[in-house]
């Protein structure tokens, strides 16, 4: 999975939730990137079965729900984590 | 930076906040466009009716347009009428069934275009119905032309230099029109180009289901929705456009409230 990362501000301190997003049903319309909140959400540069890109989740996810409410494809679930994850001590390990 | 595997729910203590759908829909597939704004209205519509706890007492009757393939999908008892007669058919619904919430899922075309007059007739009898108009400027069931609703210099299939006033008439704003009628007893406009405005909307189609349920005549709740394929723009860009066309002229918020003195809608 690779994702674009430039112009991207930088990652929360803090995951406090997280999204499970059904990439084979995404058409690529990129309306969730503009409404994450804190800009937590880029463009794959693959794409997926049907030929789209996708969204790609990074640290710093709030649960707030705005990606769901503005996709029309229905793609996202949304998760708020019992305990919130501290970024700054987060290994590519940290079980999500 | 770390991208996150987002294929499955988290291992982690979590607890799920919102599902892929509302409930009311049988299954997220569905064949409208990258980028349209229909899917997100008629999720808000769906939301609100289990919300106000109207899943089994509502009827849905849906005019023609790219909104239509949703028939099959609205876990809603609901039927396809013909094209912008829906307030007819919503009036001897309602008529005969004086205790369900009826409600008319139509697009600009359906009821400013084909429609008019049905629309208008019922707002004139105060019929107790919710109407619902998704306007996006353009009959985008057949591949983008231009409807009564179009805003003036809109690039449509047959208005390629922009929507000409002299030769093509002015858009028709038939929220305005309707809150002067003493027979409407909610009109608003909202719009699901950005998060913010989709919980105002949702605000609003709360009370559009509400007013006529209280006997305050019609409700007309129009709601912006993009259709980045009938406007020729990438579909990331039609919240955007929506905005810098049909958002200059439509206006978005509450238009008219006649139940608005008795509102106890303690979440507002």
């Amino acid at each position: 999975m690779t994702a674009r990362t430039e112009d991207k501000a930088p990652a929360r301190a803090v995951t406090r939730g997280t999204v499970v997003i059904d990439i084979d049903r995404c058409k690529g319309c990129e309306l969730c990137i503009p409404a994450c909140p804190p800009q937590v959400l880029t463009m794959s540069t693959e794409g997926n079965s049907l030929g789209y890109l996708y969204p790609i989740l990074e640290p710093g996810c709030t649960g707030c729900t705005a990606c769901l409410q503005v996709c029309p494809d229905f793609v996202f679930e949304i998760y708020r984590y019992d305990d919130p994850i501290d970024e700054t001590t987060a290994t590519e390990e940290t079980i999500r | 930076m770390r991208a996150i595997d987002t294929s499955l729910p988290p291992q982690r203590p979590a607890t799920k906040t919102a599902e892929f759908k509302p409930s009311l829909l049988l299954k997220e597939d569905h064949h409208l466009c990258a980028g349209c704004g229909e899917p997100v209205a008629i999720r808000l519509i769906l939301e609100v009716i289990e919300e106000l706890e109207l899943t089994q007492n509502n009827v849905c009757i849906l005019g023609h347009g790219c909104y239509g393939s949703f028939i099959m999908l609205m876990d809603v008892d609901s039927t396809l009428c013909l094209h912008g007669r829906a307030p007819a058919v919503a009036t001897g619904m309602k008529r005969m069934r004086p205790g369900v919430a009826i409600w008319t899922l139509q697009g600009d075309g359906d009821m400013t275009s084909e429609g008019l007059a049905e629309i208008m007739q019922t707002a004139a009898r105060g019929e107790d119905v919710t109407c619902f108009m998704l306007n996006n400027g353009v009959f985008g069931d057949t591949g983008g032309q231009m409807t009564a609703s179009s805003v003036i210099g809109q690039r449509t299939k047959n208005t390629i230099e922009g929507r000409d006033a002299g030769y093509h008439g002015n858009p028709i704003q038939l929220a305005e029109i309707l809150s002067q009628m003493p027979g409407a007893g909610y009109v608003a406009r909202g719009s699901v180009h950005n998060a913010a405005s989709i919980n105002a909307t949702r605000k609003m189609i709360r009370k559009a289901f509400q007013r006529p349920m209280d006997g305050h005549g019609l409700a007309l709740m129009e709601i912006l929705t993009m259709c980045p394929t009938g406007w020729f723009v990438p579909p990331g860009e039609g919240a955007e456009y929506m905005m810098e066309s049909l958002g200059k002229v439509y206006g978005l918020g509450e238009l008219k409230d006649a139940g608005a003195a008795s509102d106890d809608d303690s979440d507002d």
